[in-house]
């Protein structure tokens, strides 16, 4: 999808199509190494500025009779707030969750859409320190706030429900710490790795397949890239609703895991 | 025949994933149709319940590519 894809496909004429794989994620602008300056840090950091800008531009003036900037800002906060926040983690103490989750929507959402926006096209989230940071703000989150109502000691008894029977009761906790402390940070990290990297890969193998059919092939092979080209348009439209979801995914179960801790019994 | 083995290892666990995503999905439409003002309540449910199923999906994804090369 890059340009350094088509590059490398056009000069290796000859030498037959090579599959897209895991190394054309890795594209360093500036240096090399582990302080590299990628291109996910740029798409980053514009996907960043982008949103101050807007959001601060959309709310700068507010007024009763709001704008269209205004509106779609307010209705994505109000989507946020009243569609997760509050029907999950309850109407007592969702209005201090409300930022963390409306800031970790619009920054999935940014970054998730920005896989297909002409010109930028990389989903910033197809690197796993992204999601990795992104989950370590909720994981320490959630424990800190269960540790902090109950604290240590209890937060460990509440993991196990009340009412069992004595020989179940280790099984049971055993699971229970698994789940909180390594299954759920781990499935909501690579999650949202895993849909945009997957997604990412496809459409970069129905691109690059098509046009290497349709300049190399036979008629045959011409049509079938024609066909690789509509596939890749479809997988596009199919792509957009995947990152509105994984961004209302992964704030619905940040959400989820909040209200956990702030229950009584998790 | 070429290739690698960790690629099926995904294909495998994708099977599970794809027939809980089609119960849950399967149920959510049930519901609806019996109870549409029921909507905005079994939605969330669902795409609660289609993403914990996805992820042994994802899982086996990512374990595709750790293991690609080993």
């Amino acid at each position: 999808m890059s340009l350094n894809v088509l590059g490398s496909l056009a000069s290796a004429d000859g030498g037959g199509f090579q599959t897209p794989t895991t190394s054309e994620f890795y594209q360093p602008l500036l240096f090399d190494g582990p302080l590299a300056i990628t291109r996910p840090a740029v798409v980053l950091m514009l996907s960043v500025g982008l949103i101050a800008w807007w959001l601060i531009a959309t709310t700068k003036r507010a007024a009763i009779v709001p704008s269209k900037g205004q509106w779609a800002t307010e209705s994505l906060y109000g989507f946020v707030r009243n569609g997760v926040a509050r029907d999950i983690i309850g109407s007592k103490d969702f209005l201090r969750f409300v930022p963390l989750l409306f800031t970790m929507f619009v920054l999935i959402l940014v970054n998730n859409l920005f896989g297909v926006i002409p010109l930028i096209q990389y989903p910033t989230m197809s690197r796993i320190g992204i999601p990795i940071a992104l989950t370590l703000v909720v994981y320490v989150t959630y424990h800190y706030i269960g540790i902090k109502r109950v604290g240590l000691g209890q937060y460990f008894k509440g993991l196990v429900p009340a009412g069992l029977p004595g020989w179940i009761v280790p099984l049971i906790f055993v699971l229970e710490v698994i789940t909180f402390f390594i299954t759920r940070p781990l499935t909501l990290a690579l999650r949202l790795f895993g849909n945009m990297f997957a997604g990412h890969l496809l459409l970069l193998l129905f691109i690059t397949g098509g046009q290497y059919m349709i300049i190399n092939g036979g008629i045959g092979l011409k049509i079938a890239g024609a066909g690789s080209y509509v596939m890749a348009f479809a997988l596009t439209i199919f792509e957009i609703l995947i990152e509105f979801l994984q961004a209302y995914i992964f704030t619905l179960l940040a959400a989820t895991y909040i209200a956990g801790s702030l229950s009584d019994e998790h | 025949m070429t290739g690698n083995i960790a690629i099926l290892g995904y294909g495998l666990s994708a099977i599970g994933p794809g027939v809980g995503i089609g119960l849950i999905f399967a149920a959510y439409i049930n519901g609806v149709a019996r109870q549409p003002e029921a909507r905005g309540m079994l939605q969330g449910i669902a795409i609660l319940g289609f993403a914990l199923a996805e992820a042994l999906a994802i899982f086996g994804l990512v374990l595709a590519f750790v293991f690609k090369n080993g």
